[in-house]
């Protein structure tokens, strides 16, 4: 669904972000991107949505070209594409409920959106939304009232209400405590099966990104070291990304075992009837967040 | 911050080199000289003996406007609601002109460097100009009176309120912007959403504070004939009735308090 091909980044200051990236994502793949700080994730993910300007190569998302595009019809195409963010990105004096309907923003006029006048199917796909991520009690909150992983989910909704093919997601839990973080992933993670979105996560925990992607890639700066899946990622592997490092000691968030039937339970729930799942919504989060 | 050993190997850390040191020295006697030096040229230039004289000159200028003369009170209640109309008038077509100069002004706004340029042009005109100095061009243009006393503190405010603002919106939050911008939104859309509410304190706190300081710039304004409080106040003075000028001062000092309340309140609501 998404190609990247001989992606180069060089910012004017010389340093290179991105050396010849070539990249495909299929439909419905969540994939992680991880790697030292500095290694040019963010610049990748932000490449794709043309927040940053690749310096060469082509990036296609099905039969776009992004790397050409510009005006309107890169804002057109941006719509395919919600982006999740580290620090929420939550405009704070704005209400939850004006946050996410300016996922909507590409699809109505300054006007509509000046005044708040959304058409209704938004306002109802707004409200679903809130539901699914667990809101609705605080949709007319001002969105500097909540709480870090309560933003999370306002940005989540927010990038959801574009109706993306794709998410990029930049760090999303890297301010957030462990066990939210867990919940955020997994949300994101269902909501990806959901919809058949495909993803690429910027995440520095490799754990949470070996338990929650289906296929890891690391990158050095700028270059892409590694490509499989989580199951391959070994010490050795680490080793080539990050650097010299003693990986067994490194404490992880759960013990092997634990992590095991972690994702066992979350597959059996994953491949639950949706309807079922819609139902309670949150109720993978709160078994998450009673473990 | 210079690192050297002592003889029996300790570190010794400074916080300036010796030169440094040395350098700082000779500014604060180049300044205090300076100050010294200016401080004898005034002196120089001033005729002592009127200094001398001015307690007994001081005491016979407030013996004459005491007791105020409260009946002339009565004549003034239409200038100075003239004043407070320039005032307020003028300071709404101020931030009206303001706001979309300051747009064009910030860095992370602006649609192209030229443009800026233009912007900042404005701004720096407006405010290299005193508002007494634009109502004496503006009496000339279009005549005595409250027009030219309500454009001339709209064009001193422009300047004002387009320079808070537009700093304001350069220290923005880019994550927002770059938010709202992902979800494909235009560029008025971008400014809406991800730019305004992060400015809206900022902008309504400058506003009430320009209107603040336009109600106390409106009361001279008709010393050079653009209406308002400032007629009374310089025909009392070529009169020598200093009984009336003394009302009139009162008159200004309670509303430049209520004024002042006033704009405390609304700030206070607002953030």
């Amino acid at each position: 669904m998404l190609t990247l091909s001989g992606v180069d980044k060089r910012y004017p200051t010389g340093d290179r972000a991105l050396t010849n990236i070539d990249l495909t994502l299929p439909k419905g793949q969540v994939m992680a991107l991880i790697g030292p700080s500095g290694a040019g994730k963010s610049t990748l993910i932000r490449c794709v949505n043309r927040l940053v300007e690749p310096t060469q190569g082509s990036i296609r998302l099905e039969d776009t070209e992004l790397t050409k595009l510009s005006g309107h019809r890169l804002r057109h195409t941006r719509r395919s594409m919600g982006m999740i963010f580290q620090e929420y990105a939550l405009v704070d004096r704005l209400t939850v409920m004006e946050n996410v309907l300016s996922g909507q923003l590409g699809y109505v006029g300054f006007w509509r959106s000046f005044l708040r006048r959304y058409p209704q199917e938004a306002v109802v796909e707004a409200f679903r939304l809130l539901e699914r991520v667990g809101l609705t009690h605080a949709l007319d909150k001002r969105a500097d009232a909540l709480s870090g992983g309560q933003r999370q989910r306002v940005g989540i909704a927010r990038a959801l209400l574009q109706s993306p093919k794709l998410l990029l997601v930049d760090e999303p839990t890297a301010s957030l405590d462990p066990k939210t973080s867990r919940q955020i992933m997994r949300l994101i993670r269902e909501l990806c099966a959901e919809r058949e979105l495909g993803a690429i996560i910027n995440i520095h925990d490799v754990a949470l990104a070996q338990q929650f992607a289906d296929r890891i890639v690391g990158l050095r700066t700028g270059e892409i070291v590694f490509d499989g899946p989580p199951s391959e990622l070994t010490n050795e592997i680490l080793t080539t990304i990050y650097g010299e490092e003693d990986w067994d000691t490194t404490p992880e968030p759960a013990d092997g075992a634990d992590a095991d039937t972690e994702t066992e339970a979350d597959e059996t729930h994953r491949r639950q009837p949706r309807a079922a799942r819609e139902q309670r919504p949150l109720a993978s989060v709160a078994g998450g967040g009673a473990r | 911050m210079p690192v050297s050993t002592t003889p029996q190997g300790l570190p010794i850390w400074r916080r300036r080199t010796t030169r440094t040191q040395w350098l700082q020295y000779l500014a604060w006697l180049a300044g205090v000289s300076l100050f010294l030096l200016c401080w004898k040229m005034i002196s120089d230039n001033t005729m002592w003996v009127f200094v001398e004289d001015a307690g007994r000159q001081g005491a016979d200028l407030i013996s004459r406007m005491t007791p105020p003369e409260w009946g002339y009170a009565s004549q003034l209640w239409k200038p100075m609601w003239d004043t407070i109309n320039i005032a307020t008038l003028g300071t709404a077509l101020g931030i009206m002109m303001a706001f979309p100069v300051a747009f064009l002004a910030a860095r992370n706004t602006t649609p192209h460097p030229l443009i800026r340029s233009a912007a900042l042009v404005i701004i720096v005109s407006s405010r290299s100009i005193n508002s007494l100095i634009w109502a004496m061009l503006l009496v000339t243009i279009l005549g005595p009176g409250v027009l030219a006393g309500i454009i001339a503190i709209a064009l001193r405010s422009i300047g004002f309120v387009g320079k808070l603002l537009y700093e304001a919106i350069e220290e923005i939050h880019p994550t927002p912007v770059e938010a709202i911008s992902a979800t494909g939104a235009s560029h008025m859309q971008v400014m809406s959403y991800g730019v305004l509410p992060q400015v809206m304190p900022a902008f309504a706190g400058i506003s009430v504070y320009r209107w603040d300081i336009n109600i106390r710039e409106s009361t001279v304004l008709g010393l050079v004939g653009a209406g308002g409080i400032g007629l009374q106040l310089n025909a009392s003075i070529n009169t020598l009735a200093w009984d009336q000028v003394s009302v009139i001062f009162i008159m200004i000092f309670a509303t430049v308090l209520v004024s002042e309340w006033v704009s405390a309140k609304v700030r206070h609501a607002i953030i």
